[in-house]
């Protein structure tokens, strides 16, 4: 899609709400192909960095520039290099991420389908106008499926004791953050890791080795190992 | 707190004489001193985690004749020819020079108790305060009628990665149009309980490749296996008729072999095949023996810390170690390590010891992008290292199911391979 085409579609988008554009994705499709993406990017007015960083202006920003976000060596070198967000480099990192940048800590297998990509372009690039644009709805991240009490989030955890703890986790996580085929697990936000490791806890999230190794562990060593892992630099 | 590899050789001096005062056992020689022997899936970790953690304040001596550790694990991936054997390959460089470990490329040939030393076989020996005994496996003498090591070119069991393995792929890649690839599987307890099961399925695989009308046929002393309905369901999908496995019912126990004409008698009835990959009973490896911790063929170990319960003052770890419930496993020998080190550390320099806690998967690949696995948790008991909690992959999965599980077992191998050499 050319930056015209995109102007266009967006002149469309924007008088149609949320209504499939002409040319490209239809950001209402996209908007179901993003759940993939939120359990650890939030995107809208308010978003955050979690896991992710936001996603908030993403097109056309240079890679690696979102304050506040521990970037993985891989993609702050990717940043030196003068790699930009924009729509190809944003449909070549969805459909295989390892290809763009071979050691990013983003746990994502791609998304092979054009048209899920084009949707979902088309679903990102709504939240990448000026502010105005952005639609007043709730920061969408489902690293909240699950609630947890607030006591149980309120816990400070022994990092030294997490360490400890980590061992378990460092036979399949890679201690350094990189990633293959298992999800890299440093340095997210402390109350994320609590929320995700209580949800395999109480099986709400589907995952057998998980669920088994949460099981075992106690709210005090979840928040050591999330005190831990957040330290990891 | 940081997992980062320690910059060492700038910290160590520094660290070790800011805490020259908490080295409470040190027999008067300067700061305490570890010693493991064989740097595998248990040796590696130990040796790294100790280094890491004590950041100078324990020597630690890393005795392993090779310069590279070709991980077992995956070694059937390459016979299915998911792998190059290159990708199965690690150094020591890393253990040497990011965590200040000294790799001793030799054998340990002996282990003097009393005066707490490791002679090696290069000459000369050294003192130790803890030893860390993990040098997996060796094979039971006469286990298997007609085989020994002199015979290993011939029957090979590609059950130590690395030249063993190479030659049985070149071997399954020469056999004639419509051959016969046997197996004889190993009597219970084995390293790697679903290996030679993981191994027919990647030989299949590479059969049905290239030699279609190849048959597979397993000897097998046992009656049951590790994953066997997943295995059968897979062999049937992907491989029908090409398997056939006899179990001790059919006289798959009563075996014997002929390297010099490539024959195996099952049950009595002689047969002619292609390859023959004799997989013999095994017990720890024999420097376990040596040493004096064996009993049986094993070294029985305390489940709190995986020391000997002949010598408090030696850890056995991984294969060699006879511990209860947890398979012998690299993820297990992993696992068991870290319990290890955080004990021996403790005992050395008064750092916190924290419960032993222990884990293990273990997965499986049965045909391209059809993983499975298997794995439990364990916790210690006085008596053993006791199973808590598991779980195994179901028959009739959805194949995006066991293509995550592939996927996953990547990333295990990238972990556990990170975790033991950093
Ligand atoms: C085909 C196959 C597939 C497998 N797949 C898996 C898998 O998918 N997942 C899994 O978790 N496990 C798997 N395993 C099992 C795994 O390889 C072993 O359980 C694991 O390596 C055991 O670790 P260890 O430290 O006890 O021994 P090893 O890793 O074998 O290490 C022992 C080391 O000690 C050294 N050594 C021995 N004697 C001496 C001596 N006298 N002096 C000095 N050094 C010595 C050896 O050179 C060796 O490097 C597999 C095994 C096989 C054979």
């Amino acid at each position: 899609m050319r930056a015209s085409e995109l102007m266009m579609s967006l002149v469309l988008m924007a008088a149609a709400g949320m209504a499939a554009a002409d040319q490209g994705g239809d950001p209402e499709l996209g908007a179901e192909v993003y759940r993939q993406c939120s359990g650890c990017h939030q995107i809208g007015e308010g978003a955050v960095n979690r896991v992710g960083p936001h996603l908030n202006g993403v097109f056309d920003r240079p890679a690696g520039q979102v304050e506040g976000y521990r970037y993985s060596d891989a993609l702050q070198r990717a940043a030196a290099g003068g790699l930009v967000w924009n729509h190809e480099t944003l449909d070549q990192f969805l459909k295989d991420p390892r290809s763009l940048i071979s050691r990013t800590r983003m746990s994502y297998r791609g998304l092979a389908n054009q048209a899920d990509r084009d949707n979902l372009l088309a679903y990102l690039r709504i939240y990448s106008d000026s502010p105005a644009d952005i639609p007043e709805a709730a920061p969408t991240s489902a690293a909240m499926d699950h609630s947890v009490a607030p006591e149980v989030l309120a816990i400070v955890g022994d990092p030294a004791y997490g360490e400890y703890l980590s061992g378990e986790c460092t036979s399949c996580h890679q201690a350094n953050g990189e990633a293959s085929g298992i999800p890299s697990i440093t340095r997210w936000p402390t109350e994320d890791f609590v929320i995700a490791m209580h949800a395999y806890k109480e099986a709400i999230r589907p995952h057998p080795v998980m669920q088994m190794m949460a099981s075992r562990l106690s709210d005090e060593e979840i928040a050591a190992l999330a005190a831990f892992f957040q330290g990891v630099d | 707190m940081s997992l980062n590899r320690r910059t060492f050789l700038g910290t160590a001096t520094a660290t070790a004489a800011a805490l020259a005062a908490p080295m409470v056992m040190a027999a008067g020689h300067g700061r305490p001193r570890v010693v493991v022997v064989g740097g595998g899936a248990g040796g590696a970790t130990a040796a790294r985690y100790i280094a890491k953690d004590s950041a100078g304040e324990i020597d630690v001596t890393l005795i392993e004749p090779s310069r590279s550790y070709y991980t077992c694990f995956f070694s059937n991936l390459y016979l299915g020819g998911f792998r190059e054997m290159s990708s199965l390959g690690h150094s020591y460089g890393g253990l040497a020079s990011e965590y200040g470990i000294n790799v001793v490329h030799d054998w340990a040939v002996g282990v003097d108790r009393d005066a707490k030393t490791v002679a090696l076989a290069g000459g000369g020996s050294v003192g130790y305060d803890r030893l860390i005994l993990s040098p997996g496996i060796d094979f039971v003498d006469g286990a298997v009628e007609g085989w020994d090591l002199s015979t290993q070119n011939a029957m090979p069991h590609a059950y130590k990665a690395g030249s063993q393995t190479e030659l049985l792929r070149a071997q399954i890649l020469a056999m004639p149009q419509g051959g016969t690839f046997a197996m004889v599987a190993p009597p219970n307890p084995y390293r790697c309980p679903p290996g030679p099961y993981e191994r027919v399925s990647m030989v299949a695989h590479t059969l049905r490749e290239i030699n279609p009308t190849a048959k597979i046929l397993v000897a097998d002393p046992k009656d049951k296996f590790s994953k066997q309905g997943l295995f059968e369901e897979g062999w049937a999908k992907h491989y029908g008729g090409m398997i056939e496995w006899i179990g001790s019912d059919f006289g798959g126990g009563n075996v014997s072999v002929d390297p010099a004409a490539i024959t195996l008698s099952i049950d009595g009835e002689v047969t002619k095949v292609d390859v023959c990959n004799v997989i013999p009973a095994m017990k720890a490896g024999r420097i376990a023996e040596l040493a004096g911790v064996t009993e049986g063929n094993w070294a029985p170990v305390h489940a709190a810390d995986m020391s000997s319960r002949i010598d408090p003052n030696i850890h056995v770890l991984g294969d060699a170690s006879a511990q209860g419930d947890m398979p012998k496993s690299g993820f297990s020998a992993n696992s068991q390590a870290k319990v290890c080190a955080n004990a021996v550390r403790g005992a050395l320099t008064g750092s916190t010891v924290f419960p032993a806690r222990f884990a293990n998967t273990c997965w499986s690949l049965i045909d391209t992008d059809d993983g499975v696995k298997v794995g439990a948790t364990y916790e210690a008991t006085e008596e053993k290292i006791a199973k808590v909690d598991g779980f195994i992959s179901e028959t009739g999965e959805s194949a995006d199911v066991r293509a995550a599980t592939y996927q996953e077992s990547i990333g295990w191998y990238d972990g556990i391979t990170s975790d033991m050499f950093g």
